[in-house]
């Protein structure tokens, strides 16, 4: 799959002497979603964080639509921008702004990042939650929102610079099986728009009945013990 | 009489100060220890801090005090009988006539003046020293300046609540000199010769050993006294009977010549002292040098007189509060970001500045910056306090921010870099304004902190709310009604910022 979005080869990640992740390799296409399994402790968000830049490894290589990360410390920002607009992240727990409201946590990035306008970046913003079903949700605050609608509207802040890679973490960990069916749908529809997606998650329902494909990591094989 | 020792330095001052918590201490033990079949005691009370030839620590055994106050109390003592002996109380100057009225000692001795309002109000003894009222200029000045006359428009410095200080009031409406009221009549000589003043009034006693200090040079004292007074003992108003004594005592020792050879032994005799004598022994009546002689006033009357001055003093308190904590937020938002963003070495010297600056008194940060400084920069009086009490509560602040910026959840900064804000934007648009949210209770704790800390600046010349309020209750005599107005001027200005920090924080709601 040379056509690839993102790529990671043989990732290592060492916290002090101990592996946490040991040759982690995996693809994610266009239009394709992902589930990366295994159970808690394993290194799931641990490989997404290297994939967002946000935690250094030690061997390995990441390359995200042209992109090419490397072992070492994490760069600065300033030279990280071509990347940033490639990935977006979604946390486990959402990690709104808890000062703005929903509709400015999705404008703060347009505006402030890629320069548009308020009225464009809010044109934009409601568009994105409407797609989500948190559109009447717009005006309220961070701490307003239940745990559903909190994700969702994470989603649309992720979203809202339009990058083709979206990694997920534990995106069902808040929700009710409806909720997740709803959610799954969803994803589906970013892929068909043609993003890639790598949802990090120990729902194995939720991962056979909305993923593509399934990586699984497991302690003693792609992942290091303990 | 007045405040502080030796030479114009911060450290004699300080010293002084703890010796005269000591002594006061150890006068209190010695007084409870002296129950009992010991010789009776006149107790006096005077300040130290105002130093010799009055009353100093003595430099041999700091336990002790020596002066020629000292040595006339022993007289008295002596002269009152039944083997009494002089025991020595520190008291601030200018707490004397209060302190006495309480109880705390039977007379008070330490360069007291003579005043109407002085007699009106307690037993005063007759006259034993007569001072002159003199003028100190700079060198230079010497052929242009011979008398308040000729400072028109220009700063004269002397010690608050005393009869210069009133002369000076009332020379600002006939003679337009701006007078400016020192704690202590050490820092008006050495402000004289920084140029922060022109002038100096204060007692012939306190002018001279000024010029001794200097090595006579710096300043001129003008020959010409502006007004003459007399040095008295003061008793509490109920002790006349034991006030009459006194009077005959003293009496005795102007015409045995004890007091003169206690006055030569400290250098301080001239001929006006032996006049004064003979009109005594003759007449015995002295008038009293008033300044304006402040006629005692009806209570509202009294009120209403100093409603103007209290205003233009909360003013000065509220401005100086506001630029020092304007100062204090701007200056600790630059620690607090160089403690959590800078490289290491700037990471040390902000921890430096905090640590020192929150360990050590704002006091002792003001007599530096004022006094300290004076001969790098001479800061004005009023910038140098905005200056102190900024530069104070911004390590007080900057932990405050460090805090806050801290409390904001790391997963949203994490969050802001991957969608591609700088680290500044993050600062700005995502860190900074919820850290704001966190650190406004606190910051509202500390501003009202602050208003009340601005009282503090009296001791650098500035006539703020509290120092007006002292000047006001030695005036009138009483601390309720200047008291009670005080505390409400301060909540009148406090209670507000509470209220609107309570509502900003139901706007934004809690983080």
């Amino acid at each position: 799959m040379a056509t690839a979005l993102l790529v990671i080869d043989r990732l290592c990640v060492r916290y002090d002497t101990r592996d946490v992740l040991r040759a982690l390799s995996l693809e994610v296409a266009r239009g394709e979603v992902v589930a990366l399994m295994g159970p808690s402790g394993v290194g799931k968000t641990t490989a997404l964080r290297a994939v967002a830049a946000l935690q250094p490894f030690h061997d390995g290589r990441i390359v995200v639509d042209g992109e090419v990360l490397v072992p070492g410390p994490v760069p600065p920002e300033s030279r990280l921008q071509a990347l940033r607009r490639r990935v977006g992240l979604v946390f486990q727990g959402h990690a709104l702004f808890e000062h703005l409201s929903a509709l400015d946590n999705v404008t703060l990035a347009l505006r402030h990042v890629l320069g548009r306008s308020r009225a464009e970046a809010e044109a934009v913003a409601m568009e994105l939650l409407a797609s989500l079903d948190v559109g009447t949700r717009a005006g309220a605050w961070p701490r307003q929102l239940s745990g559903g609608e909190a994700q969702r509207v994470a989603i649309a802040r992720a979203l809202a610079p339009d990058p083709p890679l979206l990694l997920m973490d534990e995106p069902t960990a808040a929700l009710d099986p409806a909720r997740r069916g709803a959610l799954g749908e969803a994803l589906r529809r970013l892929a068909k728009g043609g993003r890639g997606l790598l949802v990090a998650t120990h729902d194995a329902e939720f991962a056979r009945a909305h993923a593509d494909r399934i990586v699984r990591l497991l302690p003693g094989e792609v992942a290091g013990p303990g | 009489m007045r405040a502080s020792t030796g030479t114009p330095t911060l450290q004699p001052v300080i010293v002084a100060r703890s010796l005269g918590v000591t002594g006061l201490v150890v006068c209190f033990l010695a007084r409870l220890a002296a129950q009992g079949e010991r010789p009776p005691l006149l107790v006096w009370g005077g300040d130290a801090e105002g130093g010799a030839p009055f009353v100093e620590a003595d430099p041999a055994d700091p336990s002790q005090v020596r002066g020629f106050d000292v040595e006339v109390a022993e007289r008295i003592a002596r002269g009152l009988g039944g083997g009494r002996t002089a025991r020595f109380l520190q008291v601030q100057w200018s707490a004397i006539d209060q302190s006495v009225e309480r109880g705390d000692f039977t007379i008070g001795l330490s360069g007291v003046e003579d005043t109407p309002t002085r007699r009106a109000r307690h037993a005063v003894t007759i006259p034993y020293f007569e001072f002159r009222e003199v003028l100190a200029v700079r060198s230079q000045d010497r052929d242009r300046v011979y008398g308040l006359a000729d400072l028109r428009g220009r700063r004269v410095a002397t010690l608050g609540a005393t009869i210069a200080y009133d002369l000076l009031l009332a020379g600002r409406e006939s003679t337009g000199v701006i007078p400016v009221s020192y704690d202590d009549d050490v820092h008006p000589y050495s402000d004289l010769v920084a140029e922060r003043v022109d002038a100096v009034l204060l007692d012939h006693i306190i002018a001279q050993r000024a010029l001794r200090r200097r090595g006579g040079t710096g300043f001129v004292i003008l020959p010409q006294p502006v007004a003459v007074g007399h040095y008295v003992g003061v008793l509490a108003r109920a002790d006349s009977a034991l006030r009459d004594s006194v009077d005959a005592v003293l009496r005795e020792a102007m015409r045995d010549g004890t007091l003169e050879h206690i006055f030569r032994r400290w250098s301080v005799w001239d001929a006006s002292q032996g006049a004064l004598f003979d009109r005594i022994l003759r007449s015995g009546a002295i008038t009293p040098t008033a300044g304006p002689a402040p006629a005692p006033a009806p209570a509202a009357r009294a009120v209403t007189a100093y409603l103007p001055s209290l205003a233009r003093a909360a003013g000065v308190t509220a401005v100086i509060s506001v630029l020092s904590m304007a100062l204090a937020v701007a200056v600790g938002l630059g620690l607090a970001s160089g403690r959590l963003y800078g490289p290491g070495g700037l990471r040390a010297a902000t921890t430096v500045y905090i640590e020192v600056v929150r360990g050590t008194p704002v006091l002792l940060q003001l007599f530096v910056i004022y006094y300290g400084l004076a001969g790098v920069v001479r800061l004005p009086a009023f910038l140098a306090a905005v200056l102190g009490l900024g530069l104070n509560y911004a390590a007080y602040e900057a932990e405050i921010y460090r805090g806050a910026l801290q409390a904001v959840s790391s997963t949203q900064l994490e969050a802001a870099r991957t969608l591609g804000f700088s680290e500044a934007q993050i600062l700005r648009l995502v860190r900074g304004p919820q850290a704001l949210r966190y650190a406004l209770a606190p910051m509202t704790n500390d501003f009202v902190a602050l208003l009340k800390d601005s009282s503090l600046v009296s001791v650098i010349t500035v006539v703020e709310l509290t120092k007006q309020t002292a000047i006001y209750a030695t005036n009138v005599g009483s601390w309720i009604v200047p008291g009670a107005l005080c505390a409400v001027v301060y909540l009148v200005m406090s209670l507000p910022l509470a209220q609107l920090a309570r509502r900003l924080e139901r706007r934004w709601g809690a983080p």
